[in-house]
């Protein structure tokens, strides 16, 4: 330690060292050799790969999958939407109603998170089973037709996404709402905004980095996702993550992976990048 | 007279639907978030009502009848409690390796001004906004052109790797509201700087680390997708339950998450305790 206080310039990168070296090693070379992967092409006879900047790839890849690029973006716009709608009153109940209750609350909504993410999806499959009790009930008073599924269906899909990453919403959006001062609202009360107007004007724009945050943690991993359209979707649900996974472990077909891999991950950067100068949220998270 | 009545009549009825739309209109926000908690929680509570399910078939998808056999005998499946223990181990060595990597690192963060701040801010961002299949997929790549066979240490390096991000944001938030003052006064009295460290800065901040510590755990046990890239022939309880999900799904795989589900809660609670009274105590002081 003596050490680290006569070179108290070295001290910030001696701490930093060990965990960025294993990010470097383990997040970012890997994504240098996904590039480098991506741009190989297979050889049908020996089943070898060679390099050769075949950007054709990305082509193929875009013109094979454009459908579950574009449905995993689809369902994940969707499952932020309604994860939003379904968290932000949540939130401000919470938040401003929930009195000595908050944190029991809190522990509500990040309870499901701790039910093994495969569990808690195969437990939608039970909910939505064909013979199960909500589908035979739905039957019962006829508003679902005898040989009608609530699973293997596009709403199951997208309700089961909103469902696993329920918890990235709710809590950022509980943070940003907790942090508001009531006085704020209140004098805009008192300076005649009604109830809405108030909501609008002063707790909305205040609870910004917390919808901004949260929509981000959803949309991401959402976009990725490839579980709950294989448990509780059908091959016409498939969404990119299907696709990279079955052809990473089960086709091998190592460069058309890699490629769709990095389309994902650039659309997603590019998209956040937009969404982030849209929502001009730079200068309040700072 | 009744053509007086009747009108007294109908605003009664008239007030008594508008108080039921008063009623309504109070308590909308209330009703809505009841709604939401059943949609968070009914999930949950099939996963816990099916442990103790005793199907009759091999898919545990209708209740059947209740019976404490799938938690006494919760290791029958073969496999399974390997499984478990698999998991466990990987949890415990990359929890506490990617906690002292990312503690480290959030320090240097907080406390020190040095260049390349920035670009470490960014890289520390980066893997949690990069889906779990390319964190996965990438990371197989580099196994495979290291001739690296993967198994149980190529997914501890996986759990370390992500989660590192998630131990600086969360002992981050805990050093940012941190009172610098009471480092000063530590060394005005003589302290030196590994004293002052061991002695006043690691208990103030020892509720974040073990916060991320127990963050990292949770992720790292219920981790699917990347460690379904760089297990080999490993396997753990997540891809244990996937294997198990195409053939047959076992009551016993609701005891085990019915289990990890109630540690944790368990867990959640006594730190909400513990923070509680570290607080009435510090505020007594």
């Amino acid at each position: 330690m003596s050490f680290l206080v006569r070179n108290r310039r070295l001290t910030p990168y001696l701490l930093l060292g060990p965990g960025l070296a294993w990010l470097i090693l383990f997040f970012l070379a890997p994504l240098g050799f996904l590039g480098h992967q991506s741009l190989e092409t297979q050889n049908p006879l020996d089943l070898t790969y060679t390099f050769q900047w075949a950007w054709h790839n990305y082509a193929d890849a875009i013109t094979g999958y454009h459908t579950q690029l574009v449905r995993s973006f689809e369902y994940a716009g969707l499952a932020t939407l309604l994860a939003l709608f379904i968290s932000y009153p949540l939130a401000y109940w919470i938040a401003f109603r929930g009195g000595r209750w908050k944190n029991a609350l809190l522990l509500c909504i990040v309870g499901p998170f701790f039910v093994t993410y495969l569990i808690r999806t195969l437990a939608w499959e039970t909910i939505l089973a064909d013979n199960g009790f909500v589908a035979d009930r739905l039957r019962d008073l006829h508003l679902l037709g005898a040989n009608d599924r609530l699973l293997a269906t596009t709403t199951a899909v997208v309700a089961g996404i909103t469902y696993n990453f329920l918890p990235f919403m709710a809590l950022p959006l509980y943070v940003s709402l907790e942090q508001i001062d009531q006085r704020l609202v209140s004098a805009a009360q008192d300076l005649y905004a009604n109830k809405a107007w108030a909501f609008l004007r002063v707790t909305l724009p205040l609870s910004l980095p917390g919808i901004f945050a949260g929509t981000l943690l959803t949309f991401i991993p959402a976009a990725g996702d490839f579980i709950n359209a294989q448990l509780l979707g059908t091959p016409n649900q498939a969404m990119i993550g299907n696709v990279i996974q079955s052809k990473f472990l089960e086709l091998t077909d190592y460069p058309a992976a890699a490629a769709l891999s990095f389309i994902l991950m650039v659309t997603i950067l590019v998209l956040v990048g937009i969404y982030a100068r849209a929502l001009g949220t730079e200068k309040l998270t700072g | 007279m009744s053509a007086v009545a009747e009108p007294f009549a109908v605003a009664t009825r008239r007030s008594s639907a508008s108080r039921v739309f008063a009623f309504v209109r109070r308590h909308i926000l209330t009703l809505y978030a009841l709604l939401a908690f059943t949609y968070l929680l009914v999930p949950v509570a099939v996963v816990v009502m099916f442990s103790f399910n005793n199907p009759a078939g091999r898919f545990n998808y209708t209740w059947q009848g209740f019976t404490f056999d799938n938690w006494v005998h919760w290791d029958a499946i073969p496999g399974l409690r390997s499984a478990v223990e698999v998991s466990l181990e990987i949890a415990a060595i990359s929890s506490v390796s990617a906690t002292i990597l990312g503690t480290l690192i959030a320090l240097a963060l907080v406390r020190y001004g040095f260049r390349g701040r920035g670009a470490t801010n960014f890289l520390i961002f980066l893997p949690m906004s990069t889906p779990e299949i390319v964190l996965g997929a990438s990371l197989l790549t580099l196994f495979l052109a290291m001739n690296v066979a993967t198994g149980f240490w190529t997914i501890v390096i996986a759990h370390v790797m992500f989660n590192i991000s998630y131990v600086v944001v969360t002992v981050k938030a805990r050093l940012v509201g941190f009172d610098r003052h009471l480092e000063e006064a530590a060394m005005d009295l003589g302290a030196n700087e590994w004293t002052t460290f061991t002695r006043v800065t690691l208990p103030l901040i020892a509720p974040g680390i073990l916060s991320a510590l127990l963050l990292a755990f949770a992720l790292s046990v219920d981790d699917f997708v990347i460690t379904n890239f760089n297990a080999g022939t490993t396997v753990t309880f997540p891809l244990f339950v996937w294997g198990a999900a195409r053939a047959a799904v076992f009551p016993q795989i609701n005891v085990v998450g019915t289990a990890i589900f109630a540690v944790a809660m368990l867990v959640m609670l006594l730190n909400v305790v513990f923070q509680t009274r570290r607080a009435r105590r510090l505020k007594n002081i």
